[in-house]
């Protein structure tokens, strides 16, 4: 099958490939960018280990093809990070708060959780789980995970975060 | 989970689409937000040679208000739909529907002109669009025809769409202003389909129930208008006799699968208690 030419820009950098159309967004940034950070969990759009934020959009790039991205501006874990190097207020709070054991749901939920607070800067405890409802973590049980959110969300409003009584 | 090789085609005017889908035949099929289908290609239970890809169709997006209905363009995602004050304040049961559909990622790419076109017995807004008594506006190489909601399903992944029909619009009538309305949904998780779920608008005027409408979600092949149901209805209180009658009646017509999410029983009885949850909560939010 004739490969189409796609060009996207990921992490701000603009990247032009030739893609076989069947190519699915996560073999793309993997295989054919080296960029490792978005993982495959279950690849039938459930786990959301995959997710990416494309044009403002989270969306698991398991169930989009490449040739669909052509034009997109993405970010993925890899562009989440401040431009000095230093941690973004998600990836402070998921270090925290505990919020990963074996991580690799983390890169998923990071970037999910980024596009949350984007739309919603103050999400209360339960908009927080609905919001991630799309990423399945099989260590934590979710508590830390949303505190790590909850932390994220104050720092980044210069509040100081107070954590729940249990 | 690689699906099989394809040519893929993004076409900027629904004449086009039409155009391409009508000269690929069985060889070509639309493209929306792909949650549906690109599934079903990395199992290869879909081998399509071709993708007409409908996203960069501009007349395909967003809702505009009509007379006295709402149209909204085919490629309009769940996300989008959730976000819009004109859908919300006009037909809300189309937010609370959309809210329980998947997952927010899936809900960014997912649209309503797919969920309604596809067929899926699983799918929500089928069932919302016969309780609302939408119409579908449909492009084929003859042109356009509209085919409503209530005759377009005729069995699972079944609909009056033809080869090469492009499914453009959603024409929906706005329900009266203070009318009552809800969309119970039992699942076993967020992300599941329905177990059973059940979509009720009604008006009340005077304590009484003016007009009701009831669809029925994922309890037989196609969803369902529980038009005896809510013919019982009009003109009650809603008093539990009564709902009980209108409960059997709606059980009546279901003839659901036994699946994982249980017994073809269970989940027939599932939609009388779904229908039961819906009835009392439209009637909570209509006034009159």
């Amino acid at each position: 099958m004739a490969k189409s030419q796609v060009s996207m820009k990921v992490n701000g950098k603009t990247i032009e490939a030739l893609v076989e159309p069947r190519t699915l967004l996560i073999h793309f940034l993997r295989d054919q960018q080296n960029i490792t950070g978005p993982h495959i969990g279950c690849e039938t759009s459930h786990c959301g280990a995959c997710t990416v934020d494309l044009d403002g959009k989270s969306v698991k790039s398991c169930t989009v093809f490449a040739v669909q991205a052509n034009g997109a501006d993405i970010r993925t874990i890899e562009g989440v990070a401040n431009a000095d190097g230093t941690l973004h207020a998600l990836q402070e709070g998921f270090r925290e708060m505990h919020g990963l054991q074996c991580g690799f749901c983390t890169p998923g939920m990071i970037t999910r959780a980024y596009r949350l607070l984007q739309e919603n800067k103050n999400p209360s405890e339960e908009e927080i789980r609905f919001g991630i409802s799309g990423n399945l973590c099989r260590c934590t049980g979710y508590q830390n995970i949303v505190k790590a959110i909850q932390f994220a969300a104050a720092k980044l409003n210069g509040v100081q975060f107070q954590e729940a009584a249990e | 989970m690689i699906p099989g090789a394809f040519a893929y085609h993004r076409p900027t005017s629904v004449k086009d689409a039409v155009g391409l889908l009508a000269k690929l035949g069985d060889e070509g099929r639309a493209l929306a937000g792909g949650h549906s289908l690109i599934p079903m290609m990395k199992l290869r239970l879909a081998t399509p040679a071709n993708l007409v890809d409908l996203a960069g169709i501009a007349e395909l997006k967003g809702a505009r208000a009509d007379g006295n209905d709402i149209v909204i363009g085919a490629m309009m995602t769940q996300h989008e739909l959730i976000g819009s004050d004109l859908l919300t304040s006009k037909i809300p049961i189309l937010r609370e529907t959309s809210l329980q559909i998947a997952d927010p990622q899936v809900r960014y790419l997912g649209t309503l002109g797919g969920n309604v076109a596809n067929g899926d017995p699983g799918n929500d807004m089928p069932a919302v669009m016969m309780c609302l008594g939408a119409t579908y506006h449909v492009m084929g190489a003859k042109g356009e025809r509209r085919i409503a909601a209530r005759e377009f399903y005729q069995g699972a992944y079944f609909t009056a769409l033809e080869t090469g029909d492009v499914l453009t619009a959603i024409r929906i009538p706005v329900p009266p202003a203070g009318h009552g309305y809800a969309y119970e949904k039992l699942k076993r998780k967020i992300g599941d389909y329905a177990t059973a779920a059940a979509a009720v608008i009604l008006t009340m005027t005077g304590g009484k129930v003016g007009t009701c409408s009831i669809g029925l979600t994922n309890v037989a092949e196609t969803p369902l208008w529980a038009q005896d149901a809510a013919k019982i209805l009009v003109g009650s209180a809603l008093d539990a006799a009564t709902v009980k009658k209108a409960v059997a009646a709606a059980e009546a017509i279901t003839a659901p699968a036994a699946d994982a999410r249980g017994p073809a029983q269970y989940r027939t009885k599932m939609a009388g208690v779904m229908l039961a949850r819906a009835l009392a909560r439209a009637k909570a939010r209509a006034r009159g």
